[in-house]
């Protein structure tokens, strides 16, 4: 085997670099809103056992499957799952590994600029005295783009990135996870203790930080049945971890076949679950429940958690008084910058690999060619964030591409290349032994799981009523990945605007269908580009007779 | 808070807590292998 040219400093320092792969903003913004729409405290049963039944399993897998490949000097998916089975078309499926990091990335980084720029904001008091639609109005203001500043924080941003990634594994990515995640509980902690503690009456609350526990923490057992609450557990579990994306394998692909993975993966596991649960759980809701109170949070969550985190927090941290507002306000969208950061670098990992691999770029090459494709990729999400270019980023490469990605590779990992090969692989250098029931749940429950989230997103019925659907009929919501391919509900408000009589509304959503439409044929060049550089890879393979 | 809500915020918690820390406590306590190893803070020479 070739010297590898990266490595790991420490294993701590690839756990916590693991770690904050999987901790991101949904951590804090996406776990406790899923967490109130579906069944309080009853949520956290279906979650906890679809971690153990998908999340712990996929794990183990995109561990074992990228110290696999790594041990043959593959550390991108196209040939570390080509390395699994020799057929041709799976380093096609692996694509996916490297298009989801550039795609992701090219709007998690405008995302990530925005908890820097609320940072500063803070500090510089821009929210001091501004009453609450002030605060949201900011935000509106904001990513409408009435400046230039969005930009501004927004390359700040790539070039920290790139700077970092350029830097190397031991040398940026795992430095910044070392001081970034301990920050980041550090931070947690002091803002959980804060919102615990609210009391009614105190500095402008009307509820204390118990009545927000209370109501996020008791369980509605009547919806733990419900397919809906099943699907929303498993998809949280699913992207808080980061699988199917291709980071984890690449990772783990600077391990050697002697080191441990099977505990490495459950301690970074693990620690994204702490950071979730205990912290997540524990900020946003007691705050905003007691500043706010039930009725108007619920009606807030609707629209999901980026609202409450941006467009409220900061007015609720002013009501506690300048100083406390600053270090409120700096933890928070400190909190929320250092769980980006770690999560962005690791999307650039598996190309910097996979350039590194292939044609020899240097590391510093391949950082400035993810910063500059991430650029490019990445303008049209700022310039056209109101036309929705950010939302159907998300959805394809952020969603949908993360679920087929991660189907495939279990398949491939547990039918393909055998679970006996699969546990020994596992189980390799391990400091635990993984209990053999998991060769089961790898071979079965996993990929049964992940086909329900799948169906489940592609076939969602109305209002996501499972239940009202198997009685009286299947209606697609949508939101299903059937009705979003046809733009279904943008032609359905577009009709309704034309029959009011409201031309300029309706002007505005045939522009805004441009923009999707031109959004998806950007993300498909992308696939297609990267995709061909892998026939390219492949081909000069075989022309050095580097094959296998 | 309900007892209800109560006794489900807890045990999460508390479960959460002792198996992350579980598993972390045994990763610090687990014997370094032979070099070479995947680490590089603990070779003798820089790679």
């Amino acid at each position: 085997m070739a010297q590898q040219k990266e490595a790991w400093g420490s294993r701590i320092g690839l756990i916590l670099a693991m770690a904050g792969n999987a901790v991101g903003l949904g951590n804090f913004l996406r776990f406790p809103v899923q967490a109130i729409q579906n069944g309080g405290g009853a949520f956290i049963i279906p979650y906890i056992v679809c971690f153990l039944l998908m999340g712990i399993p996929l794990l183990w897998v995109e561990w074992a499957s990228g110290r696999f490949g790594g041990s043959r000097g593959h550390h991108s998916t196209p040939f570390i799952l080509n390395s699994m089975d020799k057929r041709k078309f799976w380093k096609y499926i692996g694509v996916f590994g490297i298009f989801t990091n550039l795609a992701v990335a090219a709007y998690y980084c405008y995302l990530e600029s925005w908890t820097l720029s609320w940072v500063y904001h803070t500090v510089t008091r821009t929210f001091a005295g501004q009453s609450q639609d002030q605060v949201a109005g900011f935000f509106g203001d904001y990513v409408g783009l009435n400046s230039v500043e969005p930009i501004v924080f927004w390359i700040i941003c790539l070039l920290l990135n790139t700077w970092i990634l350029s830097k190397g594994l031991s040398g940026g990515v795992e430095k910044v996870a070392k001081i970034g995640m301990p920050l980041l509980i550090v931070f947690g902690v002091f803002l959980a203790v804060m919102a615990v503690s609210l009391k009614a009456g105190e500095h402008g609350a009307i509820n204390g930080g118990s009545v927000g526990l209370n109501f996020l923490w008791t369980p509605d057992f009547s919806t733990i049945w419900t397919p809906k609450v099943w699907l929303a557990a498993a998809g949280q579990i699913f992207f808080t971890l980061s699988v199917g994306m291709g980071s984890i394998q690449c990772y783990a692909s600077y391990v050697r076949k002697k080191d441990d993975i099977a505990l490495n993966a459950m301690s970074a596991g693990w620690m994204n679950e702490f950071v979730e649960v205990v912290l997540g759980a524990a900020i946003i809701i007691p705050i905003s429940v007691g500043y706010l109170g039930i009725d108007k949070v619920i009606e807030m969550t609707k629209s999901g958690g980026l609202g409450l985190g941006f467009r409220t927090l900061p007015f609720l941290f002013e009501q506690w008084g300048t100083a406390l507002a600053i270090i409120c306000g700096v933890f928070w969208f400190g909190l929320l910058f250092f769980a980006g950061v770690t999560s962005s670098l690791a999307m650039g990992t598996p190309w910097l690999g996979f350039m590194s691999d292939e044609f020899g770029w240097s590391r510093k090459k391949g950082a400035w060619s993810f910063g500059a494709i991430v650029l490019i990729l990445g303008l049209p999400t700022v310039l056209f964030f109101n036309q929705g270019v950010f939302d159907e980023y998300d959805y394809w490469a952020g969603t949908v591409s993360l679920v087929v990605f991660a189907l495939a590779e279990i398949i491939l990992f547990a039918w393909v290349f055998g679970m006996k090969r699969g546990m020994n692989e596992i189980n390799s250098g391990g400091d635990i032994k993984v209990p053999m029931i998991f060769g089961f749940i790898i071979k079965w429950v996993t990929p049964i799981l992940l086909l329900g989230v799948f169906f489940g997103a592609l076939i969602t019925p109305v209002g996501n009523d499972w239940v009202g659907a198997f009685q009286n009929g299947w209606q697609l919501d949508n939101g299903s990945i059937i009705k979003k391919i046809t733009n279904s509900g943008l032609k359905e408000q577009i009709a309704a605007a034309q029959t009011a009589g409201d031309q300029s509304l309706a002007d505005a959503l045939l522009e805004k269908k441009l923009y999707i439409n031109g959004a998806r044929l950007l993300l498909l060049s992308v696939f297609g580009g990267v995709a061909y550089l892998v026939f390219v890879a492949y081909r000069k393979r075989i022309k050095e007779g580097r094959f296998e | 808070m309900s007892n209800i809500a109560l006794f489900m915020m807890i045990s999460t918690v508390s479960v959460v807590t002792i198996v992350t820390g579980y598993f972390f406590w045994k990763v610090l306590k687990a014997p370094p292998r032979e070099e070479p190893d995947s680490f590089l803070e603990n070779d003798d020479e820089k790679r």
